[in-house]
């Protein structure tokens, strides 16, 4: 079973990074052949910065459109920050210093995360109109976060895992050697879910993360009639006539 | 049309429970052959529309990158889909933002993504057949690309793109609109979107300069085609003969009168309105602008100001310089740019809106006002939805909200805002925009002005308002004949400069 995660691990690494790097590279190598920022907009670039990490900090457009969306997303996204940097501690030898000040906040983070992601999918149950543009796929993907949430909190809470082997089994892996893992069923199913979620972020609704800084009505300068912006494909229609 | 009536105000505006099918088959007319093939289209629905819509969407996918991201990035997460006029007025879940999007979203995860094409069921994608087609035209056309759901989009997905792309993919497959597609032939033929020709124009200007000489006393010209004159005017062509479009081009006449600014109109270019921009088709969208350069090119002229027109504003201000060179800051070896950039006088920015024209006198002094003119007013101001969400006015973010706001306090005593809700950047479409200003959607352009109607009578009953003025010649168009059905007098609706009309000195300066 060692092998078989070392495996999956690797292959689910792979598909996450070039996935993503692939995704990135089409976004940023497709033209937006007009201006389109959503206005008011910022005219300056450090004016864009700042619209783009308040929406990516703060959600501040949802903010504006559901106060409970906002606190449930915001909720889940900030204590799922916490929860992987937390994690950090299985990657690092020594542990910096700082992750190890964070370990207790981020346990609470799990609980917190688990809170949100519950919520988002009892409003995408019992509320008619987001229920209407439910696919099964946006069901699974809250359970496969909820599953991940829950069995964390339960290797902290109710069954423990050996922590100290697992952490043995992720340095190895960052050497490519493959160290025993617990064999541990709430374990299992604990990177079973993580890996799964790696392996479909590049083709999923999970786009969003890299989709939002490439969205031209937050990224772009609302500054057309001061400066000429023509993408290739339309410059080329004025040598045409 | 008897059987068209306004649906009832919700008491707190509520979101409205599900009404599944409320609208369909409530779309619009269907382009004649005729119409179609004058602009390049093919003339109806082809054999191969199958692989020609998946090809055309496949081409659009690589060519703009706001389509691109928004299919890919939306996680169904609903912030939007109590924000659309139309859903709020017709409780077609279909008319949700998402839900219209998904429609688009469905068909690219079926062909242009992995798991739409193992599992479809699992991710919602669907094949594109013809009934989906079908709901594209008729849920593509109820949507008026007023760009509210994207203020509210955590990943700022603007569904008038993804309305513009179904479009242009409808007409590449010969399955377009009847009324925008029609109103494109017009430009193209005649120089504006009513199909009015250069003398019918020349007469109606003639018959205004009389009927102002006579309501005045003073001669304020509305001169045509004068070459060397320092501003050209791009306005709507309906402010040319409709009600109350036609108070305005007074106005603006005015305007240009007492300050003593040399203008003109053009036969050639007699329309601001662009709506190649409605059906997402670059090429008409840009053969529409170049008309424009054309006639500053013939004409000599040193600044372009534009008319009251919400739509024209956008695609002037944001789309205008990249389009035809009108604006600044091309680059020095841009000769198709620079052409016109240099002709230009850019101590003014290129092109300015009549609204900023006239702030920028009444700042300076150069104008004054007569306030009680409008006492018989008690006014409120409608944002219209492109010059709110897709444009600006006085180079910094909100100009657009403030400018039109301190003319009308400047000419006028009695001023009410509406909720703050539905004004400025959060501002409801008037339920006509974006290509849908036609009869046969009438029973839809009276549901979806609800929201701004439930507003109107909300100031109307609490302060007695009862002139709601706008800067868009669809918003003018679309109020006057809806406001009827819910209850209110037509001419309660209006334009800026009519209440600069109402209130200016002429012949003091």
């Amino acid at each position: 079973m060692s092998a078989l995660f070392a495996i999956l691990f690797y292959v689910a690494t792979l598909l996450l990074v070039v996935g993503l790097l692939y995704r990135i590279r089409t976004y940023a190598g497709t033209p937006a052949p007009l201006k389109i920022p959503t206005t008011p907009a910022p005219t300056t670039t450090g004016g864009v910065v700042l619209r783009m990490t308040r929406e990516v900090v703060f959600f501040e457009s949802l903010f504006k459109a559901n106060l409970w969306t906002w606190g449930l997303g915001w909720l889940f996204h900030a204590s799922l920050v916490l929860v992987l940097l937390r994690h950090l501690r299985y990657f690092t030898e020594p542990v910096w210093g700082w992750v190890a000040f964070i370990q207790p906040f981020g346990i609470y983070a799990g609980i917190t995360m688990l809170f949100g992601l519950c919520g988002l999918w009892a409003r995408r149950l019992f509320v008619e109109r987001i229920r209407y543009i439910s696919t099964p796929s946006d069901h699974l993907m809250l359970l496969l976060l909820i599953a991940i949430a829950a069995s964390g909190l339960m290797m902290q809470f109710v069954a423990h895992t050996d922590v100290i082997a697992v952490k043995g089994y992720f340095q190895g892996l960052m050497h490519l050697s493959v160290q025993p893992l617990p064999a541990d069923a709430i374990l299992v199913l604990h990177l079973l879910s993580v890996v799964i979620l790696m392996a479909i972020f590049p083709v999923s609704k999970l786009l969003h993360a890299p989709g939002v800084f490439f969205s031209p009505t937050r990224n772009q300068k609302d500054d057309p009639r001061e400066k000429r912006h023509i993408a290739a494909w339309a410059k080329q229609l004025e040598s045409e006539n | 049309m008897a059987d068209i009536t306004a649906p009832a105000y919700r008491i707190i505006p509520i979101i409205p429970a599900l009404k599944p099918g409320a609208m369909e088959g409530k779309g619009p007319f269907v382009a004649s052959d005729k119409i179609n093939e004058a602009i390049g289209f093919p003339g109806q629905l082809v054999e191969d529309w199958h692989d020609r819509a998946i090809a055309k969407m496949g081409e659009l996918l690589g060519k703009y990158r706001s389509l691109k991201v928004f299919m890919d990035a939306c996680v169904h997460c609903g912030a939007c889909s109590d924000k659309c006029h139309y859903f709020i007025g017709t409780q077609d879940p279909k008319n949700m933002p998402v839900a219209r999007q998904d429609l688009m979203r469905s068909v690219y995860r079926r062909y242009f993504t992995l798991p739409g094409k193992v599992f479809p069921k699992l991710v919602g994608a669907r094949d594109l057949t013809r009934e989906v087609l079908d709901e594209w035209h008729n849920y593509f056309h109820q949507c008026s690309e007023c760009r509210r759901c994207s203020v509210f989009c955590p990943y700022g997905i603007d569904t008038a793109e993804v309305t513009m792309a179904a479009r242009e993919i409808l007409d590449t497959v010969g399955y377009g609109q009847k009324y925008s597609n029609e109103i494109i032939g017009k430009v193209h033929k005649i120089g504006n979107n009513l199909g009015l020709p250069g003398p019918a124009l020349k007469d109606t200007l003639e018959g205004l300069e009389e009927d102002v000489k006579e309501a005045t006393g003073i001669d304020v010209r509305f001169p045509i085609d004068v070459k060397g004159a320092e501003v050209l005017l791009i306005t709507p062509s309906a402010d040319f003969f409709a009600e109350p479009h036609i108070d305005s081009l007074i106005g603006y006449a005015k305007v240009f009168h007492a300050t003593g600014t040399s203008w003109t109109l053009s036969s050639m270019s007699s329309e601001a309105g662009n709506f190649g921009m409605f059906i997402g088709n670059y090429e008409q969208l840009r053969k529409i602008a170049l008309r424009i350069r054309q006639a500053a090119l013939e004409l000599g002229v040193k600044r372009i100001v534009v008319g009251e027109c919400g739509h024209a504003w956008r695609v002037a201000y944001s789309f205008w310089n990249t389009l035809s060179g009108v604006g600044e800051g091309a680059d020095p070896n841009d000769q198709f740019a620079q052409m016109l950039q240099k002709q230009l006088d850019h101590r003014y920015r290129q092109p300015s809106h009549i609204c900023e024209f006239t702030w920028d006198m009444i700042e300076q002094g150069a104008l004054s006002f007569d306030r009680e003119a409008n006492d018989k007013h008690i006014i409120t101001f409608h944002d219209s939805c492109n010059v709110a969400r897709g444009s600006s006015m006085g180079g910094y973010p909100g100009g657009q909200f403030d400018i039109p706001r301190n003319i009308i306090k400047a000419v006028a005593n009695n001023f009410v805002e509406m909720a703050p809700n539905t004004t400025r950047e959060q501002t409801f479409c008037c339920g006509g925009g974006g290509g849908l200003l036609t009869d046969d959607l009438l029973d839809l352009r009276v549901k979806g002005a609800l929201p701004r109607m439930e507003v109107l009578q909300q100031v109307a009953d609490e302060h007695g308002v009862n002139f709601m003025a706008t800067i868009c010649a669809i918003c003018k168009a679309q109020f006057t004949k809806v406001m009827p059905i819910y209850g209110f007098d037509r001419k309660m609706v209006g334009g800026v400069h009519q209440l600069v009309s109402n209130a200016i000195k002429l012949g003091d300066k």
